[in-house]
């Protein structure tokens, strides 16, 4: 018999009665009266910056007048020719990655990255600076909207990404930037 | 074997680093709290969290074979270990036939589970831990302390002359962001150069075939993403039936480990991408045997946020590493039993059964209430220790006779009044870091007899 075969045959005599699934009532959780200004003070309150812009243009002007370094990889409306093929010791150089994030959740900071905006999965964790560009219509609540708005296998590879890389390790003193990026700005697209 | 009072006792000879431990443990578990306190709906999320979770036990047979359609739908290689020793030669037998030689791994509780990094080096093969505080413990040869923060037990200065020795940071520079970035540096090169990334898993979905993987540090990816080849290790237990199930865990996860919303990054693994492979270890290794035991089953739900280490009294003034185990804390206690009931009995009483584990943990585990269970089975198997059962005999055959207490009662009084040096010895094991009473003059029961009819 294989493993697989005696692991579940030994589930199966083992295993207790069935119990039943609970509804997850999304009407229970948290509200926010204003899902942008929760947004952005808890991505600040978890080491990242955000920014408003009242149109695309507008996000792409503020985001040409920052510092990004001499290396920067932008993918907002299409992957650069061979972009995807690159290897992590081509891309170790990039300074700053600028990304489309799918949706944004007001209650963690979170901002939902597919490999599709992307271009290459290291990307958003191998730059030293990273810039999300997001609407403000596709921030929700909570993770129960997130999950309900989008689709985790449309791709091969999603993430959830709330702020620069960090760590605690050395004597629980924060310390920003540990293996992924060392700073993380989000743009917020508010078009009223 | 030493068991843990023996351990903690070496733990505490460092008072000074003893309370640090103690108070640094107790701040992560008040951000646990405010974190908690900000969401109006924290118990009834511990609640389904605690449904799901039970629910997917109990047709645990049903989401594997699911969760295995579909991930090999996906293009994810499946692979299936009865025990330890099977997940660690599935990993070799991987390494070897690619003839691999650069590693990485983020952290798997599983791995040190099963020792995998001791049994690769065995054959030459080398490890390279990449989250911060495993590279730290790693340097050290030392196991993880903490299953969230496994440098917990180290102190900046210990960091700094371990980074002096290996990568050569200045002697005697302290700073947490001088030594994090000394470390980025170390550990991108490692990154870059991996063929193969070893991962721990946090949740798999059976509905789509999927994984999650959750850091802060982004380690996880920068080995999956950099490396060929990815293995996600898995203990079978990690599986939930739907992908909206996570919005659940994910709320309660970093919430209950750290106070954080949520760890920066949460990566959903489904497909490998062109040119790489995806293999994921499902591993049984006692669970399907704890699964048969009613009143063990539910340390199954286990999510490793370590809530219960923080709060734990005993944990924080006593250290992981007087656990003698891989994953400590009150949730190990109860874990590890499973596994060695001789050589874990030990663990049963390295608690005061405050409860305080159980009212903390995000998927409603009675951690407590099976520790006490527990020991009730380890006793009868006669795997507690020889003076603990004679104090106990002592003590029920004392209690049952009303009449031997009541004297027992007056001569213990007697001579804590006239004799206090027969109690306060060192032989005397209950005096050995206690201060025994002042004995009052009385017994409840004389002062009731005397006060009743006032």
């Amino acid at each position: 018999m294989t493993s697989r075969d005696t692991i579940l045959n030994a589930i199966r005599s083992n295993k207790p009665q069935e119990l039943s699934l609970p509804v997850i009532d999304k009407e229970a959780a948290i509200t926010y009266p204003d899902l942008y200004a929760q947004f952005k003070n808890v991505l600040e309150a978890i080491g990242g910056e955000c920014f408003e812009a009242g149109s695309e243009a507008a996000a792409l002007e503020l985001i040409a007048g920052w510092e990004k370094g001499e290396t920067v990889i932008q993918t907002l409306n299409s992957v650069p020719a061979g972009l995807p093929g690159r290897k992590a010791e081509e891309l170790a150089e990039v300074d700053t990655a600028i990304l489309r994030g799918l949706l944004a959740v007001a209650e963690n900071g979170a901002i939902w990255v597919t490999e599709k905006e992307m271009g290459n999965r290291l990307l958003p964790f191998i730059a030293q600076q990273l810039i999300i560009v997001v609407n403000e219509e596709a921030i929700v609540p909570t993770l129960h909207q997130a999950y309900e708005k989008i689709k985790v296998d449309e791709t091969g590879f999603g993430v959830f990404i709330a702020g620069p890389s960090k760590t605690a390790d050395i004597e629980q003193s924060l310390v920003i930037g540990a293996h992924g990026p060392c700073g993380m700005k989000a743009v917020v697209i508010r078009k009223h | 074997m030493k068991d843990h009072a023996t351990l903690a006792a070496g733990f505490i000879q460092d008072e000074k680093r003893t309370n640090w431990h103690d108070e640094t443990l107790w701040f992560v578990r008040q951000k646990r709290d405010k974190a908690a306190h900000t969401l109006p709906e924290w118990e009834q999320l511990r609640e389904w969290a605690s449904q799901i979770k039970n629910h997917a036990l109990s047709r645990m047979d049903f989401y594997l074979e699911q969760f295995e359609k579909n991930a090999l739908a996906n293009g994810v290689k499946v692979h299936w270990a009865a025990d330890a020793a099977e997940h660690n030669r599935i990993i070799h037998a991987i390494i070897k036939e690619k003839g691999i030689t650069r590693i990485v791994k983020s952290k798997s509780m599983l791995t040190e589970e099963c020792h995998l990094n001791h049994y690769l080096e065995e054959k030459g093969i080398e490890v390279v831990d990449t989250d911060l505080g495993e590279r730290i413990v790693q340097f050290r040869k030392e196991p993880p302390s903490h299953i969230v923060l496994p440098a917990i037990h180290l102190k900046k200065k210990d960091v700094s002359d371990t980074f002096h020795t290996f990568l050569h940071t200045e002697k005697g520079n302290n700073d947490p962001v001088y030594l994090t970035r000394a470390a980025r540096q170390h550990l991108r090169e490692k990154f870059i150069a991996s063929e193969l990334a070893i991962t721990g898993v946090n949740f798999a979905i059976a509905e789509t075939g999927g994984l999650v993987v959750c850091t802060n540090e982004g380690n996880a990816d920068m080995g999956t993403h950099a490396a060929a080849v990815h293995i996600a290790c898995m203990g079978f237990e990690k599986l939930i039936p739907k992908a909206e199930h996570l919005s659940v865990f994910l709320r309660l996860l970093a919430r209950s480990a750290t106070g954080q919303p949520v760890t920066t990054y949460s990566s959903h693994f489904h497909k490998p991408t062109p040119g790489q492979e995806l293999h994921v270890v499902i591993v049984d290794n006692g669970r399907s045997a704890i699964l048969g035991k009613p009143d063990f089953r539910n340390s199954l739900k286990c999510i490793r946020c370590a809530a219960c280490f923080n709060t734990c009294p005993v944990y924080r003034r006593s250290g992981g590493f007087s656990y003698h185990t891989a994953v400590a804390g009150p949730i190990g206690s109860i874990l590890n039993p499973n596994f060695d009931p001789k050589k874990y009995a030990d663990l049963l009483f390295a608690s005061s059964l405050c409860g305080s584990c159980s009212n903390v943990c995000p998927v409603k585990i009675d951690i407590h209430d099976q520790l006490w269970k527990w020991r009730q089975e380890l006793s009868k198997a006669g795997h507690v220790g020889f003076m603990k059962k004679i104090m106990m005999k002592g003590m029920a055959f004392v209690l049952g006779r009303p009449a031997l207490y009541r004297f027992s009662g007056a001569t213990a009084r007697w001579v804590l009044r006239y004799m206090p040096f027969l109690g306060k010895h060192r032989l005397n094991p209950w005096y050995k870091g206690r201060e025994l009473p002042e004995a009052p003059k009385q017994s409840f029961r004389d002062w009731y007899l005397q006060n009743k009819k006032k």
